[in-house]
Formats: structure tokens, C-alpha cells, sequence
């Protein structure tokens, strides 16, 4: 396990995107199998087991360390599994540090009765940074703040070239720990681990936002547009090896739709949106609030939520992988598809009849539901190209001004909320580092309180007085009124009257707006005004 | 007829610790006739003060420091050699913690006391090593008396830093360290591990460094970082006070790896406080265990305790029949909290 803490121990103080990538990459370059598959399934989330409870590591505190320098040093550190890793005594052994496949291996068969002596014997054997590893590893407080995408990337750095990261991101869940056969893929020893039947994830092919210089370069002829639904994007998987829907950055989330993995009673991949519908009609996104990030779903939730999915796009007929065809023609086989297949709780996104780009900027100015974000513009003969190619999709999003940050630190509120993490410092990304751009303590409802607050104490990273630091994976939409540029901001930018707009608990930290977007935003907006 | 106690001829007076047979103050917080200083850490010498008395490192550290401000008359005192002041036999001893850095030694009447300064108990290829003294009282430090701090082996911190320059080889490793102790220990250490190219300072460091060096403590290639083109600083190790990260002056850098070289890197929370992005544990003083070992070594019965967690150190002295004492000084521990 120590390479696993060292490496643990440099991504929590690396705020830099491109630096913890080279971290991993040298973690996964360097570490033999199957620890380092072991690693990999630990950092990306695969690997969430809570065997050991809190209490567990307070007993053995209690069995090894005097009780008042405990309290003190408990009180002094403020974090129980680092003050046990920071003072746990040394004793005399001659054992190695466990290995992490060995300590893995040793839970998964271990009697709770026997948990005790074996923890504390690998404490003894280890030395902080490893001590510390461990008792976040079995307690399932492992946070490592780096998302399963990024551990991809450093992976295909392994690959000198030869192997992308959404080609990785395309046998990933057909793989399981400690992936010893993607390893040998990824170097060169061994084939493309196939995936065979399993119901894999593709990368998705994403959406620039449409800026007023691309407009002149736009061709209506040349393009559909459909209108860009107030959901949470996803993708549909169904194969002889399963069925899966899965959020656009991979997370698997059948569990928390089970009927739409009813509905999908077919051979196919396919695009769309993820949205609550009641007799077709789109309900407010708030309510698909209600259903995300749930383990398990109640009868209830069905039936006054009820989930249904917006067809945007078909990947695969069958087996038959329709990405390099053109939109239009894509669009061609999905709507025949449809026909064919009549799949319940779906439907197919409309495609939006208009002639010129002004009739298209009414259509959107004129679209008054909540359930609308925007449109969608897709170039007719686009291949469906994984990321975020240039020139191809654009999101032409409604006004109010908008931008999706991601949560950095929360306080404490006052009065009724003085006990809840009710204020909340959001920032944007410049490069690869979170610049701090505003503070937003409303926009939320209570439900929302409730679910952040313990959001911010289950993914706390520091404390300093009234004040936690959070791991930066929380996006929040946040909209605002008017943007200055501001010399006393860090940022060079004050928002006016920032609120929580929603928790974009769908979309990764990564994919948060650039300081450079809303300093563009700012640019055009006092234009407008002076 | 016995000694008499230390408590009745080593009194803390708003100057400071005062040995009342002897007439000096030492490590007095303001300008005194006679002052016994321990180290020339900022807290510990202050200017000002009409006698002097330390030992030839200090004095020459505290010239650099603060010029005509070290003190009228400067009287060097050597290892070991025993001087009379009034009543009181006073000699100096190695404390380990920076070039110089003394334990002051005081025997009045038949009775022992011995005033740590600052300490540490690890190898320091800067300074002479710690010598315990048997006493009737020990005072000693306590900026690390929480069992959470044992610092890891200097050599394996190093070889972190090192590994990390080879990981980023285009990118500057810039450490805040404090400018006496710190920072030429680091380089020793470097160079140690092998590390034979230039290390850049800023200028906070340069003249310290050149002390040291005419002390007899050679540190191989130093040059200042303003005079450094951008490329030189690619893949380079500077050295600079810890709060320089954040100043105009870190725009020379290429995307510094901000490192910090501290006891105080080994909580997590104190290292964020930071903003540091390679914390180091590399401390000048006694960890958890070193303290209690040392308190256990001296063999004093009675330890009085000063700038740092008293109630922890006292706490666990008791356990070894050792009565405990917490000694408030005020004004202890400033710089520490940079140079720890
Ligand atoms: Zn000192
Ligand atoms: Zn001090």
C-alpha cells in the first residue's frame, strides 16, 4: 500500500488537472498487478466497501494511545482516521505494510470478530501516510476528489498513443478489478480486452455553447435543430449481456430507474434525455431531482415521479455501430427504430422546422416552459464523434445569465440555518485551477438544504473555523443578475445576486464553466449596458 | 545544607527568564545589561540588548541578522567552557536545532539548571549535535508535544521532493523554508542525496547562506533566483521564505510545485492553511518522542515547559514520576511557527 498513500497523499494537496493526471500515470506505470488494479478500482469508485465502522478505530485508539492525548490530539487534528494514523505507536514487528490487493483480499473474508487484531497488526506494520490509507480504505471514507474519467486519461497515457481514453472508457464496464487484462492491453502485451456482449458505456459526444461570433458561419441548410430538454443527459444500453443506463460521465444508474431498464426491451444503444414525464408533458427538473442518486427506488417514487427518457440519437442498431454514419441519416434509422420498436416511456425529440437563423432565435426567445433550456443546433452531416469535437453541435441556451460552478468551500448560516453548511463559495476553473468567483447562500429549497449540507460534512477535506473545504466535485448552477469586472475579486469578477439555480449532480467537476467564459460574458453584457 | 531550589534563583520576570545570583536574562525579550541568548532565531535574539553572551556562531548569525543591533559587547563562549557570572557557573552545550544553537547550563550553590532553547535530536550535518545534561531542572521547548507529530526521516522527505522534481522536470520546485536553519539544512540534505546542481534562493536567503558558509558549513552551489533566466529555473530547486509563493516575486517561476519544508506538514489541515502543494516534514525541533525521550535522559525531577503544548508534555512526564511545570513566556514560538 505505499506507493496507493503516496500516491493518495499527493492528489489530496495536486490542485492541478494535467499534474494529477502525470501522478496517476507514474502510480499506474510503476505499481505491479494486481495491486495496482486494485488501486485503480479504489480511485474510480468500484471499489466502495465499508467494513470497518468509526467505532472500530476508536476502540483501537482506545487499546493503544493514552485517552487525554487522544482527546488532544483528536481535538487538534479534527479528523478521527488521521489522528489515529498520526499516533498510532510504534511497536515492534517484523512485517511489511500490507499490500493493497492483501488487505482487500483479507476483508473480503474476514470474521468482524477477527477485524480488530487484524487492522491494528497492519497498523503497526505501516508507517503514517499508510496508516491513514488503510483506515480511509475500510471505512469507505476513501476521498480521493479525482473522477473516474481522469483516472482514464492517465491510463491511456500508459499507452504512448496508441489508445485513447474513450476507447478505454469503451471496455470499462465490461471489466472488473483489478483488470490485469486491461493493463496488458493498455502496454502492449495483450489484446483489446472484448467486451463482448456486455453492455458497455460509450463516450457521448457533447455540445459547444453557441457563441454570437458563430453565427456568421452557421448554414441553416445545413442544420437540425431540436430543442435542448431540461434533464439530465443518457445514455441507453441494452445487449444480450444486460441492460444499463448510464449518466454521460459512465456512472451506472439503473438501479435508480428500473423502469426504464423495464422498457428497454431491445438490442440497441442509444442518446437522449433522462427527464420526469407525466402523460408527455415534461415535469421541472426538480422533480428528476427527486429520483437522482439513489440506491433503490419506493413504489411511491414510480408512481408520482415517473421517469421517461427523450430520444436524441441512435448509436447502435443491434450490433451495428451507426456513429460514423451522418446525423441526418442517424436520425433517419432512429425514427424508424421508433416505429418498429414503439418502446415504452420514451419518445423522439422533435426535430424544430425553421428557415433562417432569426426564426430560430424567436422560436427560442418564444419558448416560455421551464422545461426548456434552450435549442440544440447538430450539423446534418456530423458523424457522432465522442467529446467535444469543434464546428458540429452547438447549445444555444436561454437567457438568464448562467454558469455551472463547482462547490469549494460552505459555511455555516446563521440564525435557523446556523447548523447547517448554508453559504457556499463556488468557483470557476482558470487552466487547471478552481478560482473562487462568488458566494451564493439562497436559490435553493429545503429539500436542497438538507441534501447539501450533509453532501458538505460527507466530503469535507479541511476545516478552518465555521468554514469546510470541500472535495471539488460538486457542480452548481448559479444564476445571477448583472457580472462586473471587480479588481477586489481574485477572479476580477463580481457576480450580482448569485443563487443556487440547481445541483448539477449529473456533470462532472471537469466540465464546470472556464473563468474565461464569464469574464467573455461580462465583456458582453457592459457592452450592451453602456 | 541542601542546594537551593532552581525556583528560588531562576525567576520568569516580564523580560523574561532572569537568573537572579547571576544578573543575566536568557533569550530576554527586551533589551537587558546581560543577555545569555540560546540561537539567533528572531524570538529568541533580540537587539538591543548592552551584553551579549552566546556562542560564536550565534553571534556571528545575530551580526548578519540585525548588525549593530546584536549587542554592545559580544562575548563568544565556546562548548563547554565554564564562566562565572556573579554567583552562578554558566557553560553552553550543542541543542542540535541550527547552527549555533545552544542549551544554557546553570550550577548555583550545588543546584543544576539547564535551558534548552530550541532542540532537536536528529542529525544535522549544520550544526553540532544535542548533548544531554544532567539537572536538577530542566526548560524545555514544546512546539511539537502532541503524540500526532513524529517527523519521518529527514532523507526519506527528501527523497520525495526528489522524485517529484523528476516527475515535473519542467516545472520549478520552489520550497518556503525559513531563512536561518531551515534552509541550509535542506540544502545539506540535498546535497547529501546527491543532488550537485545549482539550488537558487531568493533573496531572503542569500546572506544567511554566506554566513553559514564562512562558518565552515559548505553548501555547494548557491546562486540567487533573481538572476536566473526562466529556462535555468525549469526542473530547478528554489529555496525561499514560505510566504513568497504567493508574491510578485514567484512570476519569474515556471509553474512552481510550492513546497514546504515544516513539522507542521504532518497534519493535513495545517498544510492546506498553506496552500502547499508538496508538504515536507523537515523539522528543526524534537518530535513527540523526542521530547519525552530527552525529558527521560536529562533526569531532572522537575521539567518546566515553555512555548508550545505544555499540558500535553506535563501530562505525560507525570507517567515517568517527572513533575511538570508549564513556564509562560510570552513572545516564544513567533518565528518558530514559520521555522518549525
Ligand atoms: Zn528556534
Ligand atoms: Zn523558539
Amino acid at each position: 500500500m505505499i506507493a496507493f498513500a503516496a500516491l493518495l497523499e499527493r492528489l489530496a494537496f495536486t490542485p492541478g488537472r494535467n499534474a494529477k493526471i502525470a501522478l496517476l500515470r507514474r502510480y499506474f506505470a510503476t505499481t505491479p498487478d494486481p495491486d495496482r488494479g486494485i488501486g485503480l478500482a479504489a480511485l474510480t469508485g468500484e471499489l466502495a466497501f465499508a467494513t470497518a465502522k468509526p467505532a472500530l478505530i476508536r476502540e483501537l485508539a482506545a487499546a493503544r494511545t493514552d485517552p487525554v492525548l487522544f482527546g488532544w490530539s483528536y481535538d487538534y487534528v479534527g479528523d478521527l482516521a488521521e489522528t489515529v494514523a498520526l499516533m498510532w505507536p510504534a511497536a515492534a514487528t517484523s512485517a511489511a505494510p500490507p499490500r493493497l490487493a492483501e488487505v482487500v483480499a483479507t476483508l473480503g473474508g474476514a470474521a468482524r470478530g477477527d477485524l480488530p487484531g487484524i487492522v491494528a497488526g497492519w497498523l503497526d506494520a505501516s508507517d503514517a501516510p499508510v496508516r491513514l490509507a488503510l483506515l480511509k480504505l475500510i471505512t469507505g471514507g476513501l476521498r480521493v476528489g479525482i473522477s473516474a474519467r481522469l483516472a482514464k486519461v492517465a491510463l491511456a497515457g500508459l499507452a504512448a498513443g496508441r489508445i485513447e481514453a474513450d476507447a478505454i472508457e469503451e471496455v470499462w464496464h465490461g471489466l472488473a478489478p483489478p483488470y490485469e487484462a486491461l493493463f496488458a492491453w493498455i502496454e502492449g502485451r495483450g489484446p483489446r480486452p472484448d467486451p463482448e456482449d456486455a453492455p458497455v458505456f460509450r463516450p457521448p459526444m457533447l455540445a459547444h455553447p453557441l457563441e454570437p461570433e458563430d453565427f456568421a458561419t452557421l448554414d441553416p441548410a445545413l442544420l437540425h435543430a431540436e430543442w435542448k430538454w431540461d434533464g439530465i443527459r443518457v445514455q441507453l444500453v441494452a445487449t444480450a449481456g444486460g441492460r444499463r443506463l448510464y449518466s454521460r460521465g459512465a456512472d451506472d444508474i439503473s438501479a435508480a430507474f428500473p423502469e426504464i431498464i423495464e422498457a428497454m426491451a431491445f438490442r440497441g444503444v442509444l442518446d437522449g434525455e433522462l427527464l420526469v414525464m407525466r402523460d408527455g408533458a415534461v415535469a421541472p427538473f426538480a422533480d428528476l431531482q427527486q429520483r437522482l442518486n439513489r440506491k433503490t427506488v419506493s413504489a411511491r417514487m414510480l408512481r408520482d415521479f415517473p421517469a421517461g427518457v427523450r430520444l436524441y440519437d441512435l448509436l447502435f442498431d443491434g450490433a451495428e455501430d451507426l456513429r460514423p454514419q451522418p446525423f441526418a441519416a442517424r436520425r433517419a434509422r432512429l425514427e424508424a427504430w421508433y416505429a418498429r420498436v414503439c418502446p415504452p416511456r420514451m419518445d423522439l425529440s422533435e426535430i424544430i422546422d425553421f428557415a433562417s437563423l432569426d426564426e430560430l432565435a424567436a422560436l427560442r426567445a418564444g419558448a416560455r416552459a421551464a422545461s426548456i433550456e434552450g435549442l440544440m443546433l447538430k450539423r446534418r452531416d456530423a458523424p457522432y464523434v465522442p467529446g467535444r469535437p469543434r464546428g458540429l453541435w452547438w447549445k444555444w441556451k436561454r437567457a438568464p445569465l448562467t454558469i455551472d460552478a463547482v462547490l469549494m468551500y460552505a459555511q455555516r448560516g446563521h440564525g435557523k440555518r446556523s447548523s447547517f453548511y448554508s453559504d457556499y463559495t463556488f468557483g470557476l476553473w482558470r487552466d487547471d485551477v478552481l478560482v473562487p468567483v462568488g458566494k451564493a447562500y439562497s436559490g435553493f429549497t429545503d429539500a436542497e438544504l438538507v441534501w447539501l449540507d450533509r453532501w458538505v460534512r460527507n466530503h469535507t477535506t479541511a476545516r478552518f473555523g465555521p468554514v469546510r473545504e470541500v472535495e471539488k466535485s460538486l457542480v452548481l448552477e448559479v444564476a445571477f443578475d448583472a457580472a462586473q469586472l471587480s479588481a477586489r475579486h481574485k477572479s476580477g469578477v463580481a457576480l450580482r445576486f448569485p443563487r443556487i439555480a440547481r445541483l448539477r449532480t449529473d456533470k462532472p467537476a471537469a466540465e464546470a464553466d472556464r473563468l474565461e467564459s464569464l469574464l467573455r460574458l461580462v465583456g458582453r453584457v457592459s457592452a450592451v449596458a453602456g | 545544607m541542601t542546594p537551593p531550589h532552581p525556583r528560588t534563583w531562576l525567576k520568569v520576570t516580564p523580560a523574561g527568564l532572569w537568573c537572579e545570583p547571576g544578573d543575566f536574562h536568557i533569550d530576554p525579550l527586551r533589551p537587558v545589561a546581560r543577555a545569555v541568548v540560546t540561537h539567533a532565531h528572531s524570538d529568541h535574539a533580540r537587539p538591543g540588548h548592552e551584553a551579549v553572551l552566546a556562542s560564536p556562531a550565534t553571534l556571528a548569525l545575530m551580526r548578519t541578522r540585525m548588525g549593530e543591533g546584536a549587542g554592545r559587547t559580544r562575548q563568544p563562549l565556546g562548548w563547554g567552557e565554564r564562566l562565572r557570572l556573579g554567583a552562578v557557573d554558566v557553560w553552553l552545550e550543542p541543542a542540535g536545532h541550527v547552527l549555533g544553537a545552544a542549551q544554557v547550563a546553570m550550577e548555583y550553590a550545588g543546584s543544576r539548571a539547564v535551558v534548552s532553547g530550541d532542540y532537536k535530536r536528529r542529525a544535522d550535518p549544520t550544526c553540532a549535535g544535542f548533548v544531554p545534561i544532567p539537572c536538577d531542572v530542566f526548560v524545555t521547548e514544546a512546539t511539537f508535544a502532541l503524540p500526532v507529530f513524529r517527523h519521518p526521516p529527514a532523507d526519506a522527505e527528501i527523497a520525495r521532493l526528489l522524485a517529484s522534481v523528476l516527475l515535473f522536470p519542467e516545472r520549478t520546485h520552489l520550497v518556503g523554508c525559513y531563512s536561518l536553519g531551515k534552509c541550509q539544512r535542506l540544502i545539506a540534505l540535498l546535497r547529501a542525496a546527491g543532488w550537485d546542481r545549482p539550488i537558487w534562493l531568493h533573496g531572503a536567503h542569500v546572506a544567511l547562506c554566506a554566513a553559514y558558509e564562512a562558518l565552515g558549513v559548505p553548501l555547494g552551489d548557491l546562486r540567487p533566483a533573481t538572476a536566473a533566466a526562466k529556462a535555468d529555473l525549469a526542473g530547478a530547486i528554489v529555496l525561499a521564505p514560505p510566504a513568497a509563493a504567493g508574491e510578485r516575486w514567484a512570476r519569474r517561476l515556471a509553474d512552481p510545485v510550492v513546497c514546504a519544508a515544516s513539522g507542521w506538514m504532518r497534519v493535513r489541515g495545517r498544510a492546506r492553511q498553506g496552500g502547499v502543494e508538496l508538504p515536507l516534514v523537515i523539522s528543526d525541533h524534537a518530535d513527540w518522542d523526542e521530547l519525552v525521550a530527552t525529558l527521560r535522559e536529562v533526569a531532572a525531577p522537575e521539567v518546566w515547559v515553555t512555548h508550545g503544548r505544555e499540558e500535553a508534555l506535563i501530562h505525560e512526564a507525570a507517567k515517568y514520576g517527572i513533575a511538570g511545570h508549564a513556564l509562560r513566556l510570552l513572545g516564544y514560538g513567533e518565528e518558530d511557527e514559520a521555522a518549525a
